[in-house]
């Protein structure tokens, strides 16, 4: 992992902070990262919403079952404390003049956040909507959630949970996504939308552990984000078999022995890689509930340099091994294949979305994920099977560590919390879309970037 | 004691590391260092960390005097259990398999429910010692009582005594080496040079199209870096080995080269053993069964027989206790030391006199399909870290039994001071 020295310099170092200061130099903010145990707050949250605010009940529970504080907010209130946390219902939102209600309770209470805080604004889905001005409302919620997440400080953000109308009476199917948002999982998820639909949702026990008693595979697991995804998977309680290249096998073993998983040593693109790997799961479990797809790799060249076998290899490895080990995984006769109720997650990329010079061929394979996460999750909506992806930006890694000082930089800094984020923070986003609490969440996208300002 | 009876034991699985040539990949590691990473890959690759094992047995032939507790100590630097016992075992380049017997048989009595056998050698961290000249002035010092005597006793150190004595694959009650030893035996038997060759070509080649189909991607994890044994010669041919000169012998008769002989190499191996209730329990798939084991010992000292000659014995007696023909088999592991140790061991039970006189059989034991023979490669391929050959050639054998569904196969290991140990395998069912 890269030292960002930077960040070092203007937060730690006496003579950087001051010299920061004067200079008006951006000092990105140390973020609150979870760890095992931790409140899911560090400040009250303030709550209110628009009219009959028909989520605010059931946010307010959620709240209140992970032991925070709740004050509801006006637009007159005054906080005594920072804020952890603003919990804003738009649901019933229907008029352009009901969104002043938000500017005016919120803008408030925005004053008063600490570090590390979250602004979590609920709507209803815009195109659910036949109205077109209630279209509209809703739809600007985006462009408001978007435009706080750009101006807040001290390492908080702002993310949208947009609720289907289905959905918006089920405090289970609101519980998962909101508590992701709400707590230091989401540190770099920044300006996001989260559609959550209508669905049944296990009961979960301990929402601390939501993979308890779950067998989830994770490829590329041997260093790296993969490496990050298992131990925060393991940390969820979940039962692991790792896989990467054979060749990797030394590393692998090690990631699997620290977390007691079970390490597959596979080279994803062979013809028989879903075979083997329901083979290992049936080791374990009659069947699958959670295959993560995070095997990747990069062969970069311009486009018009790109030769057939780096063309092809990427989309090999990226994608086209994903359609083969899910073709296995889903055949229903296949013993350790992915169970009803399971949970695909793959990994896409803000080149995906953005593109990037010299990377037609990986973007590629990246936009093709996030197509594949769009259509395979509508396919298995009937077996309650959810498709998602998530989307990195700028992550610390060995990979990006490579990347020549200055472009790394830009990279690095062109978001709204002004610097990358590490490993763990999409391992977290992945295993958020991996809980059992997450049924209502499918065929999305996540951006785990900062808001990055790279494919926006 | 409470008679259990005897039960099942199954082989379920293997890891090793890659062979590497002495004083090559592997020249920082140590034989500890080499069997934990061996026992680590096995860990994760079953999932077993933090388990309790019955035993693990392994053991080195080249040992360090700090290594007494050699693989305790492994156990203790693995992610299995603190609490899985563990000895060591030694039987020259038996080491391995022997291991292997003795934990089955542990299995097989209800003593235990699971074991780890192997071994691990390294010829590139030997352990090197002060000559026993220098350790008798040395040990003079030692005991010394007045400053006086312990420097009138260091005075007699002389410049000759500073050679070390360096381990050697010599045997002690002869002054040859194994190669010496074998030379002879392969003159004796009229062993060609171009059947040595043709066997070590078929070695590497099956050894190479055995890691293109990615047989060994769960019998082996990748270890500093190396990930296939450095030894492998893929491109090997019996023309391209027929240049070589030879190494062992002298003349005419001299057929044995450094390209059909194993290398001195470095590398650890291991084998997950269980009862059927422990595999159940574990959901692991048995790979094969391990039926039964015999150990000869042949007297090489008076010059009766070859110095590798015992596994011929211990295969005769072994076939007589399981009512077997030396033709029940579908796949043949002979350990090959030396090419010609093969072709002896195969000339020797096809031959009339040898069955008759020396194994006191009616008639011979017959030929056996040589395209049965070592199918996935052996040693003059992969190399031979002594006591981790028989681990490496006891997972293979159960995932080619495991590969085909059904069969019985057949192991054997020459060794050192005139041993062969042999075992018996069946897929699982």
């Amino acid at each position: 992992m890269t030292k960002d020295s930077y960040s070092n310099l203007v937060n730690t170092n006496p003579v950087g902070k001051k010299l920061a200061g004067q200079l008006g130099l951006p000092r990105p903010a140390i973020l609150r990262r979870y760890e095992e145990g931790q409140d899911l707050l560090v400040g009250p949250a303030a709550v209110a919403g628009i009219g009959a605010a028909p989520v605010l009940i059931a946010a307010t529970a959620i709240l209140k079952a992970s032991a925070a504080v709740v004050i509801p907010a006006t637009p007159e209130t005054s906080y005594d404390a920072r804020l952890g946390a603003i919990v804003f219902d738009a649901t019933a939102a229907r008029s352009l003049d009901q969104l002043d209600e938000l500017r005016a309770t919120v803008a408030p209470a925005i004053k008063k956040l600490g570090a590390s805080a979250r602004l979590v604004i609920i709507g209803s889905t815009p195109a659910e909507l036949e109205d077109a001005e209630a279209a509209a409302t809703q739809q600007a919620l985006e462009g408001i959630t978007r435009s706080i997440g750009k101006e807040l400080l001290r390492g908080s953000t702002a993310n949208l949970l947009w609720v289907d109308q289905a959905a918006q009476g089920d405090a289970s199917v609101l519980a998962a996504p909101l508590r992701f948002l709400l707590s230091a999982r989401s540190a770099y998820v920044d300006g996001q939308p989260i559609r959550v639909r209508a669905a049944d949702v296990p009961e979960v026990t301990d929402w601390r552990h939501p993979l308890t008693g779950r067998v989830a595979v994770i490829t590329g697991a041997a260093r790296g984000i993969g490496a990050r995804i298992a131990k925060v998977f393991a940390r969820a309680g979940a039962t692991l078999i790792l896989v990467d290249i054979p060749a990797a096998g030394d590393a692998l073993s090690k990631v699997a022995n620290d977390l007691g998983a079970t390490a597959l040593q596979l080279d994803v693109t062979a013809a028989d890689a879903g075979a083997k790997i329901a083979e290992a799961v049936a080791r374990k479990s009659d069947t699958l509930d959670v295959m993560v797809h995070n095997a990747g790799i990069t062969r970069d060249k311009l486009f018009v340099n790109t030769d057939e076998n780096r063309w092809g290899s990427v989309l090999d490895v990226n994608l086209r091994a994903q359609f083969r080990i899910n073709a296995t995984l889903l055949d229903p006769s296949v013993r350790g294949g992915l169970a009803d109720g399971g949970r695909i997650v793959a990994v896409a990329s803000i080149s995906g979305i953005g593109g990037n010079r010299g990377q037609a061929n990986y973007a590629a394979s990246k936009a093709g994920v996030i197509g594949m996460v769009r259509q395979l999750s509508q396919n298995l909506a009937s077996r309650q099977i959810t498709v998602n992806a998530v989307a990195p930006g700028f992550i610390e890694t060995e990979m990006t560590a490579r990347i020549p000082f200055a472009t790394r930089e830009v990279g690095r800094r062109l978001n709204s919390l002004l610097q990358g984020g590490q490993p763990g923070d999409v391992g977290e986003a992945i295993a958020f879309f991996a809980e059992p609490g997450a049924a209502g969440v499918t065929g999305q996208v996540l951006r785990v970037c900062g808001q990055s300002q790279l494919g926006a | 004691m409470t008679n259990r009876g005897v039960r099942d034991v199954y082989v379920l699985g293997g890891n090793r590391i890659p062979f590497a040539r002495s004083g090559g990949k592997y020249l920082k590691a140590s034989n500890q260092d080499m069997l934990t990473a061996a026992l680590d890959g096995l860990v994760a690759r079953f999932g077993l960390a933090g388990e309790q094992l019955g035993e693990v047995a392994a053991g080195a032939v080249l040992k360090h005097s700090r290594d007494f507790n050699l693989t305790r100590e492994s156990v203790l630097g693995s992610h299995l259990s603190p609490t899985t016992p563990a000895y060591d075992v030694q039987q020259a380049c038996g080491t391995g398999l022997e291991a292997t017997v003795l934990v089955a048989n542990k299995i097989a009595l209800g003593q235990i429910d699971s074991a780890v056998a192997g071994g691990s050698d390294t010829t590139s961290d030997a352990p090197l010692a002060v000559n026993d000249s220098l350790r008798r002035t040395l040990m003079k010092v030692n005991y010394a009582k007045t400053p006086q005597q312990r420097i009138s006793a260091l005075a007699k150190v002389r410049p000759g005594q500073l050679a070390p004595d360096q381990p050697s694959n010599g045997e002690p009650r002869t002054g040859l080496s194994m190669g010496e030893h074998q030379a002879i035996t392969t003159k004796e038997w009229g062993i060609t040079r171009e059947a040595q060759d043709e066997l070590a070509a078929r070695s590497h080649q099956h050894l190479a199209a055995a890691y293109a189909r990615g047989f060994f991607d769960d019998l082996l994890t990748p270890y500093l870096g190396v990930t296939k044994d450095t030894n492998l010669r893929p491109d090997s041919t019996p023309e391209k080995l027929a240049t070589l000169k030879p190494a062992f012998g002298k003349g005419e008769g001299a057929t044995m080269t450094a390209g059909n002989s194993t290398p001195l190499t470095d590398g650890a191996s291991v084998v997950l053993l269980g009862s059927r209730e422990w595999a159940d329990a574990h959901h692991i798939t048995p790979l094969a069964r391990f039926v039964d084991a015999e150990t000869a010992a042949v007297d090489f000292v008076t010059g009766d027989e070859g110095l590798l000659m015992a596994p011929p014995y211990a295969i005769a007696r072994l076939l007589q206790r399981n009512n077997l023909t030396l033709q029940d088999f579908d796949f043949y592991e002979i350990h090959e030391a030396f090419a010609s140790t093969v072709l002896c061991h195969l000339a020797a039970l096809a031959s009339r006199e040898f069955c008759v006189e020396k194994l006191g059989l009616d008639g011979p034991l017959g030929e056996i399909d040589v395209e049965k023979l070592n199918v996935n490669g052996s040693s003059l391929a992969a190399g031979h870290p002594f006591a981790a050959t028989g681990g490496r050639i006891v997972a293979t054998t159960a995932k080619m039994l495991h590969e085909k569904g059904s069969g019985r196969a057949l192991i054997s290991i020459c060794a050192a001071g005139g041993l062969g140990v042999v075992a018996i395998l069946e897929a699982a069912e």
